[in-house]
C-alpha cells in the first residue's frame, strides 16, 4: 500500500490552468473578495485586542512541534485512553481504507442514512461518495456544507465551504434543490437559515448514525473536540445512537490543558469571534447520555510521509483556521477550486503536495507570490512561505532527470551569474540583441509584445529593455574619469 | 567603515539610475562606497523557483565577493531578504560556507536600514516637489520588517506630497517567476494594484524594489496611465 494520501487532494488540471478558468467568473471574484475581506478585517480586530497573542502563537507552535516529535507515542496513548472510555479505535492508512471502515460501520448498524458534522477530513477522503455508492444517504448539517452538497459542488474554503456563492445564488440552490423549500423563499439570511433549519430538523430526529471529524484529539484522556458556530454539530453529537469520527493523526494534542491555547487561537483566527458558540467534547461513551457506540477512525493518508520531511512537517501543525486563505491575494482571485484539493489557499499549497507526494501536485507550491501575508496570520506560526520554497525545491529535484526548457535556462543563468566575466558578456549580448528593438522604439524603453516564453510577461504588462549603459559600466567610467582628473589636475598645473 | 554597494543584477542591467542614486546619497553624506567589480546576482530567482543546486554557485560567488566588507548595502528589499532569510538554510550542508554566511548576514543592509540604523540619518536634503504614493513591497515589509523606514526618509524630502495607497500591504502580483508561471493571477493582482495607484492621483509610485516596480510600471503603461514608477533611492538623491 502507498505511503502517500489518496482522495480529494488533487484536481485534474494544473493550478495555473484551473485558476484561469476561475478568474473568468466575475461574480465568483466579487463574492470571494467581499467574503475574505470581511473575515480578514474581523480577525484583525479581535486579534489586536489580545495582548499576549504572540506568546499564544508561540505556545501553539511549540505544542504542535512536540506532537510531531512524539506522535507515535501520543497516538498509542490516545488509543488506550479512548478504548478505556468505551470507544472503538480503528486505523486507516489512506482514504480508501478509511471509507471502507466507515461504510462498514454504518452498514453494521443497519441504518441507510447518516447525518454529518462539517469535517474537512471526511471531505478529504471523499466519504460522501463512498457512502452513496454503498447505498447510504449522508446529510450534511452545516449550512455551508449543505449548500455545497445540494449544489453537487465541492467545498472551496476550509471554514466556509460555500464562500464562492452569494445570497442570491444560495436562494436559487435552495429553491431548486432542497426538498420542501418554498418557491417564494427570499435571499434574507434569516429566511435561508430557517429553511435549512426546517429541512435539517427532520434529519436530526430520524438519524441513528452521525459522522464527524474532530478539531482536536486529547492523547491523555482520549477526548475528541469539535468546535462549531451553528449548533448543528451539537445535535449530531447528542441525538444519534452511533457516532463515527474520522480524525487525522495530526489532530492530536498531548493534554487537556493544551486546549486552553488552541481554543483561544482558533476562533479568533477563523471566524474572527472571541469565542466560538459551540465547543463539544466527548470521551468514549457516557452510559445513558449521548451516543452509546462511538468509533474513532485515525487517518494517516500521507501524514506520516509529511512528517518525514524536517522542513515540510510543520504543515501538520495546521489547525485549519483558514486565516491564511482569507489574507491570500492569490486565493482571493483564483478561488478554492483552482487548487484541486479540499485544502485550498496557502495551507493547501503546502499540505496537499506533501500528502500526495510532490510529483502529483507539482504546480501547487508555485501558486504563491511568496508575499508572506499567510505567515503573519498563522496562529501556529507555520512558515508557509519557507515551506513553499522548500517544496519547489523538492518538485524540481523530483524531475532532475528530465531536461526541460526551464531547467536549461536556469542552468545557463546559474553558469552566467556565477562568473563576472560571463555576466558582463551576457549583459552586452542582451543589449546588442535588443538594440534594433530599442532603435525602433526611439525614446521609449518598454516593449508591448515579446515572443514565447516571455509573452507570459507581456500578456499583462510592458517589458523593460536593458539600459544603454549599465550601472557597473557607469561606475568604471566615472571612477576612471575621476582618477584621471585627480591625477591630471596637478600635472596640468605644472605645465601651464 | 568599508562599505560595498551590491547594486543587484536587475538594477545593474535595467535601472542603473538607482545604483547611481545610492552612490550619490552615500557620497553626499561623506561616505566612501566601493562597488566590487566581481558582483553579479544573489541567486534569488534560482532559489525561489526551486533550483537549489543551480543557486549554489551564485550564492558562493556572492559570499566570496562581499566577504571582506564591514557593510554591504543594496537598494532592494527582495535581494537582501534572499540573503537574510534563505541563505542560511540553503548553505547549511556546507559548514565553511555557512560560517561565512553567518558573518555576512548581520552586515547586509537594505538602503533604508543602512541610512537610519547604521548612519543615523533621516534627512538627506532631497527635494522632490511631486505627488507620490508608496508601495511597501512584500519582502521589505514582511521578510525584512523595514516598517516605516523608507517613509521616514521620504517624509524629509522637500515638496514631496505622500498620498496613502489603499491596500498598500497587498502584494502587487509580481512574485518573481510567479509572474510568468501564473500570468493570469499575477495580472489580476496587478490590475487591482494599478487601480489603487490611479485612485491616489499620484504622479509617481515609489517602492524599494525595481523588480516589483517593473511589473507595476509595465501594468500602468499597458493602461496608458500617467503615474511613473521610481525607486525611492532616486527620490532621496534628488
Ligand atoms: S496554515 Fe495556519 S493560518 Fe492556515 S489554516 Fe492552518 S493554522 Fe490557519
Amino acid at each position: 500500500m502507498n505511503a502517500y494520501g489518496t482522495g480529494h487532494l488533487y484536481g485534474p488540471a494544473r493550478f495555473e490552468k484551473a485558476a484561469r478558468v476561475e478568474l473568468a467568473k466575475p461574480q465568483l471574484r466579487e463574492n470571494l473578495r467581499h467574503a475574505t475581506h470581511t473575515i480578514r478585517d474581523r480577525r484583525e480586530e479581535v486579534v489586536d485586542e489580545v495582548p499576549d497573542w504572540e506568546q499564544l502563537r508561540e505556545s501553539g507552535q511549540a505544542i504542535k512541534a512536540r506532537v510531531a516529535r512524539q506522535l507515535p507515542e501520543l497516538l498509542e496513548r490516545f488509543e488506550a485512553a479512548a478504548v478505556e472510555a468505551g470507544a472503538t479505535v480503528h486505523w486507516a492508512r489512506d482514504a480508501d481504507e478509511a471509507c471502507r471502515i466507515v461504510t462498514g460501520l454504518v452498514k453494521d448498524t443497519g441504518a441507510s442514512e447518516a447525518v454529518k458534522i462539517k469535517s474537512m477530513t471526511t471531505q478529504e477522503i471523499n466519504l460522501n461518495e463512498a457512502l452513496e455508492s454503498a447505498g447510504i444517504d449522508a446529510y450534511e448539517t452545516d449550512l455551508a456544507e449543505l449548500i455545497v452538497q445540494l449544489a453537487e459542488d465541492k467545498p472551496s474554503h476550509i471554514l466556509v465551504p460555500a464562500i464562492h456563492y452569494n445570497r442570491e445564488e444560495i436562494r436559487d440552490i435552495f429553491r431548486q434543490r432542497m426538498p420542501g423549500a418554498a418557491d417564494t423563499l427570499s435571499d434574507a439570511p434569516e429566511e435561508l437559515a430557517e429553511a435549512a433549519r426546517t429541512h435539517l430538523r427532520r434529519r436530526f430526529l430520524s438519524a441513528r448514525v452521525a459522522i464527524s471529524g474532530a478539531n482536536f484529539a486529547v492523547a491523555d484522556t482520549g477526548t475528541l473536540v469539535v468546535v462549531e458556530s451553528e449548533g448543528n454539530g451539537r445535535m449530531c453529537l447528542t441525538l444519534p445512537e452511533t457516532l463515527i469520527s474520522v480524525v487525522g493523526i495530526d489532530k492530536l494534542v498531548p493534554s487537556f490543558a493544551d486546549l486552553e491555547v488552541f481554543l483561544q487561537l482558533l476562533p479568533r483566527s477563523s471566524t474572527g469571534e472571541r469565542m466560538n458558540p459551540y465547543t463539544s467534547m466527548w470521551t468514549g461513551v457516557t452510559p445513558g447520555d449521548g451516543p452509546q457506540r462511538t468509533h474513532i477512525v485515525l487517518l494517516d493518508n500521507g501524514r506520516s510521509a509529511t512528517l518525514s520531511d524536517p522542513v515540510g512537517r510543520q504543515a501538520l501543525s495546521c489547525i485549519r483556521c483558514s486565516a491564511c486563505l482569507n489574507v491570500c491575494p492569490v486565493y482571493e482571485r483564483a478561488g478554492g477550486h483552482a487548487y484541486g484539493s479540499v485544502y485550498p489557499g496557502p495551507i493547501g499549497a503546502i499540505i496537499s503536495p506533501q500528502l500526495t507526494g510532490v510529483g502529483e501536485n507539482a504546480s501547487l507550491p508555485y501558486a504563491s507570490t511568496l508575499c508572506g501575508a499567510c505567515n503573519d496570520v498563522c496562529p501556529v506560526k507555520i512558515d508557509i512561505a519557507d515551506v513553499l520554497v522548500h517544496l519547489r525545491g523538492r518538485a524540481v529535484d523530483a524531475k532532475r532527470d528530465t531536461l526541460s526548457a526551464e531547467r536549461i535556462a536556469m542552468r545557463l543563468l546559474s553558469w552566467i551569474m556565477s562568473d563576472p566575466r560571463r555576466y558582463g558578456r551576457a549583459l552586452r549580448a542582451a543589449r546588442r540583441g535588443t538594440a534594433p528593438l530599442a532603435a525602433l522604439l526611439g525614446g521609449r524603453r518598454t516593449v508591448r509584445h515579446l515572443p514565447w516564453p516571455l509573452s507570459a510577461w507581456t500578456s499583462s504588462r510592458d517589458a523593460p529593455l536593458p539600459a544603454a549603459e549599465s550601472f557597473q559600466e557607469w561606475w568604471q567610467r566615472t571612477r576612471a574619469e575621476r582618477e584621471q582628473a585627480q591625477r591630471g589636475n596637478p600635472s596640468k598645473g605644472e605645465t601651464s | 567603515m568599508k562599505t560595498a554597494l551590491f547594486v543587484t543584477c536587475v538594477n545593474d542591467m535595467v535601472f542603473p539610475r538607482t545604483g547611481i542614486a545610492v552612490v550619490n546619497i552615500l557620497e553626499r553624506l561623506g561616505h566612501q562606497v566601493e562597488v566590487p567589480r566581481q558582483q553579479t546576482c544573489c541567486g534569488q530567482m534560482h532559489a525561489n523557483t526551486g533550483y537549489r543546486d543551480e543557486a549554489m554557485p551564485v550564492i558562493r560567488h556572492f559570499v566570496r565577493t562581499f566577504q571582506g566588507y564591514d557593510a554591504v548595502v543594496a537598494p532592494s528589499g527582495s535581494c537582501v531578504a534572499m540573503v537574510r532569510t534563505l541563505y542560511p538554510r540553503l548553505v547549511d550542508s556546507d559548514p565553511q560556507l555557512a560560517a561565512a554566511v553567518a558573518e555576512l548576514l548581520p552586515r547586509t543592509y537594505e538602503l533604508s536600514e543602512f541610512l537610519i540604523d547604521v548612519l543615523g540619518v533621516t534627512d538627506l536634503g532631497a527635494s522632490f516637489p511631486h505627488r507620490v504614493t508608496y508601495h511597501p513591497t512584500c519582502h521589505g515589509m514582511r521578510a525584512l520588517r523595514l516598517g516605516d523606514r523608507p517613509l521616514e526618509l521620504l517624509s524629509h524630502v522637500r515638496g514631496l506630497e505622500l498620498v496613502p495607497l489603499k491596500g498598500a500591504e497587498e502584494c502587487c502580483g509580481f512574485g518573481g517567476t510567479f509572474s510568468v508561471k501564473n500570468p493570469a493571477v499575477s495580472g489580476a493582482m496587478l490590475h487591482d494594484k494599478c487601480a489603487a495607484i490611479l485612485d491616489t492621483g499620484a504622479d509617481y509610485v515609489l517602492a524599494a524594489d525595481n523588480s516589483c516596480l517593473t511589473h507595476i510600471g509595465g501594468g500602468l503603461r499597458r493602461r496608458r496611465a500617467a503615474p511613473r514608477t521610481v525607486h525611492y533611492a532616486e527620490v532621496l538623491a534628488s
